[in-house]
C-alpha cells in the first residue's frame, strides 16, 4: 500500500515534525517508555550524550508508521533525523556514537550535547 | 527453503561478500512483538563486500534492504545489520 503522492497529508506531518524539532526520532514507544529494544537503544546514546530530542511514538499513529517508511525509503523503526535529515535506523546510530561520529555531526550541525 | 538460508542466497547473489555472518536471535526474543515459534523472525547479519566501498552506511543499509525487501514484508521483524567493506573489516579484525 504505497502512498504515491510526495504531497500527502502524512508526509506533511513528517516533514513539520523535523522542520521543529531539531533532533526528531521516530520509535516505537515513548523516551520513557520504548517499546522496542532498538528504540530503546537509540534513547540510551541520546540521553547519554545529552541531546535534547523529539520522541514520536510510531506505534500511537499507524498513518506515521507507515508513512515514515516511504518518507525516508528506509524500512525499519526507530529512524533519527537531525536538522531534518535522516541519520539512519539503531545499527547506524551506535556505529557512529562508538566511533565519535554522532558527536562530530551533532556538534557540526549546532545541536548541544553534554560535554 | 528456511528464511535464513533465503537471506544467505540472496544476499550472496547480489554483494558477492568475502564473509557473510547470519544468526537467527529470534530465541533471545520470544514472546516479544513479531516472534512467532520457531524462530526466523529477528536476525543478526554481518557482511563484509567490496560492493559497499565508497557508499554511506545509509547507502550500504538500504541497498541491503532493497535486496530483502521481500523478507522484510512478510518474515523478518527485526534484522540488525553491520555492513563492511573488507578494508574496513581488516581494520576492525572481522575481516
Amino acid at each position: 500500500m504505497a502512498i504515491t503522492a510526495t504531497n500527502s497529508p502524512v508526509f506533511d506531518r513528517i516533514k513539520d515534525d523535523i522542520a521543529q524539532n531539531p533532533v526528531t526520532l521516530f520509535m516505537k514507544g515513548t523516551p520513557v517508555f520504548p517499546q522496542c529494544g532498538f528504540s530503546a537503544a537509540v534513547v540510551q546514546i541520546l540521553t547519554q550524550m545529552g541531546v535534547k530530542f523529539k520522541g514520536v511514538d510510531v506505534l500511537a499513529d499507524p498513518e506515521i508508521r507507515q508513512g515514515i517508511k516511504e518518507f525516508s525509503s528506509w524500512p525499519t523503526i526507530p529512524q533519527l533525523y537531525v536538522k531534518g535529515e535522516f541519520v539512519g535506523g539503531c545499527d547506524i546510530i551506535r556505529e557512529m556514537y562508538e566511533a565519535g561520529e554522532l558527536q562530530d555531526l551533532l556538534r557540526e550541525k549546532g545541536i548541544a550535547t553534554r560535554g | 527453503m528456511a528464511t535464513i538460508d533465503r537471506l544467505r542466497q540472496r544476499l550472496t547473489a547480489a554483494f558477492a561478500p568475502s564473509r557473510l555472518d547470519i544468526y537467527d536471535e529470534s530465541h533471545r526474543h520470544a514472546g516479544h512483538a513479531g516472534s512467532r515459534p520457531g524462530g526466523g523472525t529477528h536476525f543478526q547479519v554481518t557482511i563484509v563486500a567490496a560492493a559497499f566501498a565508497g557508499q554511506s552506511r545509509v547507502a550500504r543499509q538500504r541497498a541491503v534492504y532493497d535486496v530483502l525487501a521481500e523478507e522484510l514484508a512478510t518474515d523478518i521483524h527485526a534484522l540488525s545489520l553491520t555492513a563492511l567493506t573488507p578494508v574496513e573489516a581488516a581494520s576492525q579484525g572481522r575481516g
